[in-house]
């Protein structure tokens, strides 16, 4: 651009044009700039707001100890729901986490100049933005379409193959910040490389692979595409895994749809749960991860 | 557990070579080829270092293996309707349940459209956020204002799709439509695009909705594009005497284009993808029509309201083939997305 030169013979202040448009175009931009974060903090503050005031209002101790009622009927709660989705998340969260901690292990030892470790972390990239309801289509055709009936473990596997690429990418790159020496001390003692890899490399990241995963699992609480055609809903209470699963995310979307008041009231009531549930673990992974960085 | 059984094990390995070979042959790397050197604890090792391989091997194919699968069964399970209408599946319009007619092109413009519209709102206004948290914010906000921004990424869809239809469809309906209308509406060609009723949901809030969602993603992936520029080269731009937006404009962005480019692409990729905000808010109409205020559908909208109910075989199988339609294609743009990003790390130092 315009060299500052032909001001600096005037004076301290100078005042050509160039100059007062430099600052001027510097101005619009930074504002412009301090204007976006505004937008993106008064949408987040609007939301959070919302849901706050309508879900506390319809929050009542009956939510938790009663089942989803039948269209029409007054009361009610989302305890079916709400069993269904710790459940399927137990569940998912039980079969994710050694899959993606292994393979991400298996990246983070055998992935230099290794075109199949290049190509997994490509898929994984991937996979952690694929549409979930694709996901869910996968999980019908392979569980729910020969199986014959929808079921909570059919949900369980969905939202865990979501959950698998988050955990992976995580455990990768938390173990590549593992110090080169730690391992080579280890090497030098005899070990071999799986107790290096697992008793030395992985604990001492434990702590960024824990955050990975309650990432993960808040990632897959919120989830609702994949679970409307694999766990469908189930109007009562049910723990068995083999049978359709209600779960909060899907019983949200069709009280919320639906025309009765009182299942709008209790679907807001669940979206606040799901919401303090995911922002609550998204706090408690940061937490966790800021605590290893300083100790 | 480590310290207990190092010490004995690495005796053995270290000093059995060193005793058997005389000095002028160091050949101590060659001990795991010679088989009478190889003693029990060195066996075991190979041993567990092999199974330890195969097993992380195997679940990190099982990654692969997953997105094979969900070809194959996409394919599998959509080849009934491909059989049976061909490439025309694409450009037809018709959806027809009734008729057993099906066409993807409402659903493909639908997608399209949203995603169009979201990234139209989401750029300018990521870039801002991230522009502010590397470059303008005082320090001591940075960390509050980071983590907000990555809430609002953590906020299932579900929560803005409620919002969408209860909260911003009405406010939308009764004052931004309207006025819409008697601007933008009056305009000759672009007119047509704000014509209609005014019911707040539709195409225009359904985008918007997508916009807000996806902000956080863009706008974190371009504050991490923007931190990888080095200081040294802000540093001396700025001791030219460059102001703060010229050293955006001249240094931070030609130094992370590839980067800022591929971090949209990211969020397209999101975009095109998301299923129950788009749900609750575009109407789940199957019509084509050239207002943004009319209600429409997108391939995830469509597939998560019939899909449950879909009664006839080919029905089941036109979904399967919508399904593959917007798999294909946020494959293909999350995959250009991931070059670029890739672009960018493997040029860091280099410029």
């Amino acid at each position: 651009m315009d060299s500052p030169t032909n001001q600096s013979a005037n004076s301290t202040q100078p005042d050509t044009g160039v100059y007062r448009r430099r600052i001027l175009v510097h101005r619009i931009g930074i504002s412009l700039s301090f204007f976006a974060m505004l937008i993106g903090i008064f949408f987040l503050l609007w939301i959070l707001t919302t849901l706050f005031l309508k879900g506390f209002n319809s929050l009542n101790i009956g939510m938790l100890t009663q089942m989803t009622p039948p269209p029409g009927d007054d009361g009610g709660g989302l305890l079916n729901a709400i069993v269904g989705s710790l459940l399927m998340v137990g569940f998912a969260t039980l079969i994710c986490t050694p899959i993606g901690i292994l393979a991400g292990l298996y990246l983070a030892e055998y992935g230099d100049n290794n075109w199949f470790a290049y190509l997994t972390r490509f898929v994984t990239d991937i996979m952690l933005s694929a549409p979930s309801i694709v996901i869910g289509l996968f999980v019908y055709a392979l569980y729910v379409a020969n199986t014959g009936h929808f079921s909570g473990w059919a949900g369980s596997i969905a939202i865990s193959l979501i959950a698998v690429p988050v955990i992976v990418r995580t455990t990768d790159n938390m173990l590549q910040l593992v110090p080169g020496s730690l391992r080579e001390a280890a090497f030098a003692l005899g070990a071999p490389q799986w107790k290096v890899a697992i008793l030395v490399r992985l604990r001492a990241v434990k702590a960024g692979v824990i955050t990975g995963v309650l990432l993960a699992v808040a990632r897959i609480s919120g989830e609702t595409a994949p679970l409307l055609f694999t766990a469908l809903n189930n109007q009562f209470f049910n723990a068995d895994m083999n049978k359709p699963m209600a779960n909060l995310p899907v019983v949200i979307y069709q009280f919320a749809m639906s025309p009765y008041e009182n299942w709008r009231t209790l679907a807001w009531g669940g979206a606040l749960i799901i919401t303090l549930s995911v922002l609550a673990l998204n706090i408690l992974s940061r937490t966790i991860f800021s605590q290893k960085i300083q100790g | 557990m480590l310290t207990n059984n190092l010490p004995e094990v690495s005796s053995e390995i270290l000093l059995q070579p060193q005793a058997d070979h005389p000095v002028e042959h160091p050949v101590i790397f060659k001990t795991n080829q010679s088989p009478p050197m190889v003693t029990t604890p060195m066996r075991s090792h190979k041993m567990g270092d092999f199974i330890f391989h195969k097993i992380t091997f195997t679940f990190a194919f099982s990654v692969l293996l997953v997105l094979l699968g969900i070809i194959a069964s996409l394919l599998h399970g959509a080849w009934p309707a491909l059989h049976e209408f061909g490439p025309k599946f694409i450009t037809t319009v018709e959806w027809d349940p009734v008729n057993d007619q099906y066409g993807a092109l409402i659903a493909i413009v639908g997608t399209l459209t949203t995603s169009f519209i979201a990234l139209l709102f989401a750029f300018p206004i990521s870039f801002g956020i991230a522009l502010f948290l590397t470059e303008i914010c005082p320090a001591w906000l940075k960390r509050p204002l980071g983590t907000a921004v990555e809430l609002l990424a953590g906020v299932p869809s579900i929560i803005y799709g409620m919002w969408g239809l209860f909260i911003f469809a009405p406010f939308f309906a009764e004052h931004i439509q309207p006025a819409l209308q008697n601007t933008l509406g009056q305009l000759p060609t672009i007119g047509k695009l704000f014509q209609g009723p005014t019911i707040g949901i539709g195409i225009l809030a359904a985008g918007i909705i997508l916009a807000i969602m996806i902000i956080p993603f863009i706008a974190s992936v371009m504050r991490d594009v923007f931190e990888v520029v080095p200081p040294i080269l802000k540093e001396s731009a700025y001791g030219l005497g460059c102001t703060k937006w010229e050293v955006v404009r001249k240094i931070v962005l030609p130094y992370t284009k590839i980067g800022v480019v591929g971090g949209v692409m990211l969020g397209l990729g999101r975009a095109l993808g998301e299923t129950m905000a788009i749900t609750f808010v575009i109407g789940n109409a199957n019509q084509l029509s050239w207002s943004l205020f009319a209600a429409g559908n997108s391939i995830a909208s469509t597939l998560a309201n019939e899909f449950a109910e879909a009664d006839t075989p080919l029905h089941v199988s036109s979904l399967f083939a919508l399904g593959l339609i917007l798999f294909a294609i946020t494959f293909v743009v999350l995959s250009a997305a991931k070059l670029m990003l890739l672009g960018l790390k493997r040029n860091e130092g280099t410029k």
